[in-house]
């Protein structure tokens, strides 16, 4: 959806080349320039973009760094980007320790996300599809009032939720940061939209041979969202193990924080301890970023689908 | 992403998408039971909240004793009136999270569309600096907090560090002075979601047609001239949806002030989702709390009704 459309305009005979197809929309004038100086050009943008990008990166890189040096090191003035000498002490400390239990807190993120972005997909799919697919009485009235509370401000619904998880007897417990936040608008949105590109006539041939609804769902819609689905599930994971306000107030014992509420309080405890704060901040971020390593173009494409096309 | 869907169900969806199965009659609560799973957790956590919330915010109302006495309009009283606690509390918060969204919407909405501008031919390498850019937004506020808490640290923070090195004023205490602290929330927050908005500039300028700018090209514009003409005009629903999207995130900033600033000095940067929290789910003054979140959130829909409304002015006037 991000192929630029802009390539396949001008002058159709140069498209085998890819370099000329790489320049032809910068283009300033239609004989365009010398070639030598559009390669000044090109090796300048080059530069421009990599020294940019080395530099946007670079405090990430100094969070791993820092999470390998020693106490001393990691609290000096000069920052050193090389440590010396190079160790997993903070890594040990943050790992063992019973009072900041980081293992626990991971592995309560983990198990948060990943039940949280299920969670998503059984509930946001079966209604996403009735809405995109089924005639019912009172479906447009459904929709708007579920597209409507996209509009509310989510603040509104903190301390009433809160409440509400409280007679439930969630507080404190991983359920209140899964189920809660799965009740938002925008899964069944953004399936109802992709539902709406599937071509109906699969959906007729499988009823034809005998499917019912939910056999069709289930063999023929979903096996063809498959993108949509991981795309979805994807956002959900990152959105459920980011999340950070709801699980500092609504989880509170040591034991049931997920990661990013117990950096939090890591934080308090630990403030002058910058490499065992890093060594936390590396760890709740190597999920995350391997999962974008893995599937980068997903989430950017779903976030940019998200923010355009619904 | 919400503004522009609201069209489709009457037009596209509710017409065409039954009509075009032609299929075995299903019963009458088939379609219910497909949603009732969504529809549970979407009444139990989203629709009852709302009108729970209104209700709450007119009362005096604490977890922790059983008596929650009706005071009506109360609590909403007290927020206007300057001699009560919460109130001038409330609108310092109000007025930290202006002060954040008026500084950081700017260079919120120009720096990625830079950046997109930059990334908009065609060249090798694009997709992974299109990925570079989008690397900070994945990581959470809590990691991003923690990180720049310790690059911005007054004393042995990386970044007076290196202005000190280039010669500049080298003990700026980015973490508990204003207005330095203003400017350290917004250039982390630049940094951290400015491969969002990016993205999204990026897919809306490949949806402007090449036809145009070739156009253009052949009427003699420069490429100021095509920018001004084709580049924003074409970008303009992808604009209003940027501009509303960070407008809410950044009314809604919390992470950065709790990590970083703590809310220092003395609450000037505490916002206004900071204070709602503390207020309802800290001193579990619910009440109080439940009606500054509805002054907060009708602030907010004021705000995006007047930017629909520029937007859609420009529109007709064209």
């Amino acid at each position: 959806m991000t192929t630029p459309r802009t390539t396949s305009v001008p002058a159709p005979h140069t498209a085998p080349s890819p370099r000329g197809d790489e320049t032809a929309p910068k283009r300033r004038t239609p004989q365009a320039g010398p070639v030598a100086r559009r390669r000044l050009r090109r090796s300048l943008l080059h530069l421009v973009l990599a020294v940019v990008a080395a530099f946007y990166l670079s405090p990430l890189l100094y969070m791993l760094v820092t999470s390998v040096k020693t106490r001393g090191e990691a609290g000096a003035t000069e920052p050193r980007w090389i440590p010396d000498p190079f160790t997993l002490d903070a890594y040990r400390h943050v790992l063992g320790s019973t009072d900041s239990p980081v293992m626990q807190w991971f592995l309560n993120s983990l198990l948060a996300a990943s039940a949280h972005a299920l969670l998503v997909l059984v509930t946001a799919a079966p209604a996403a599809y009735a809405l995109a697919r089924m005639d019912f009485r009172g479906r447009g009235v459904i929709f708007a009032g579920v597209v409507a509370t996209l509009f509310v401000p989510p603040v509104i619904l903190l301390v009433p939720n809160f409440l509400i998880v409280n007679e439930l007897a969630w507080v404190d417990s991983l359920p209140a940061v899964i189920v809660p936040a799965a009740a938002g608008a925008f899964g069944v949105f953004f399936l109802r939209q992709f539902f709406l590109t599937l071509p109906a006539e699969l959906e007729e041939a499988a009823e034809i041979d005998g499917a019912n609804r939910w056999q069709t769902f289930v063999r023929v819609v979903l096996p063809l969202s498959r993108p949509a689905l991981v795309t979805l599930a994807l956002l959900a994971f990152l959105s459920n193990w980011n999340d950070f306000l709801w699980p500092l107030y609504v989880l509170l014992s040591p034991d049931s924080l997920t990661l990013p509420a117990g950096l939090a309080n890591f934080q308090g405890a630990n403030n002058i301890r910058y490499d065992l704060l890093m060594a936390g901040a590396v760890i709740a971020s190597v999920p995350v970023l391997l999962l974008y390593v893995v599937a980068q173009r997903w989430v950017i494409e779903g976030v940019s689908r998200s923010g355009l096309k619904g | 992403m919400a503004l522009r869907l609201t069209a489709r169900p009457t037009t596209k969806g509710a017409t065409r998408a039954p009509a075009r199965v032609a299929t075995r009659p299903y019963r009458w609560w088939t379609p219910y039971v497909f949603m009732a799973p969504y529809l549970a957790l979407f009444a139990t956590f989203v629709l009852a909240p709302i009108g729970y919330g209104l209700w709450i915010s007119l009362h005096e109302w604490d977890i922790n004793f059983p008596a929650k006495p009706f005071v009506g309009l109360g609590n909403y009283r007290e927020l206007f009136d300057p001699a009560s606690v919460d109130g001038p509390r409330f609108w310092a918060a109000m007025r930290a999270t202006g002060i954040f969204t008026a500084l950081s919407l700017p260079f919120l909405l120009v720096v990625p569309l830079l950046v997109a501008l930059l990334m908009n031919g065609r060249f090798r390498g694009r997709d992974l600096y299109r990925a570079v850019y989008f690397a900070p937004y994945v990581l959470g506020v809590a990691v991003v907090g923690l990180l720049w808490r310790f690059l911005l640290d007054g004393n042995i923070g990386m970044v007076n560090h290196y202005l000190g090195v280039l010669g500049l004023p080298d003990d700026t205490q980015w973490t508990t002075d204003t207005p330095a602290a203003w400017w350290a929330l917004v250039g982390v927050t630049v940094w951290w979601t400015l491969g969002f908005n990016a993205v999204i500039y990026l897919a809306g300028l490949q949806d402007i047609p090449a036809e145009l700018y070739e156009a253009a090209r052949v009427d003699g514009a420069g490429a100021w001239s095509r920018f001004a003409h084709v580049t924003l005009p074409g970008l303009r629903p992808v604009l209003l949806f940027v501009v509303n999207a960070t407008l809410l995130a950044s009314a809604n900033m919390f992470g950065q002030s709790y990590l970083i600033t703590a809310g220092a000095p003395a609450d000037e940067t505490k916002t206004a989702i900071f204070l709602i929290a503390e207020t309802g789910l800290r001193r579990f003054e619910m009440g109080t709390a439940s009606a500054m979140s509805f002054v907060l959130a009708l602030a907010l829909m004021a705000a995006s009704a007047v930017l629909f409304r520029i937007f859609r002015d420009r529109q007709e006037d064209r």
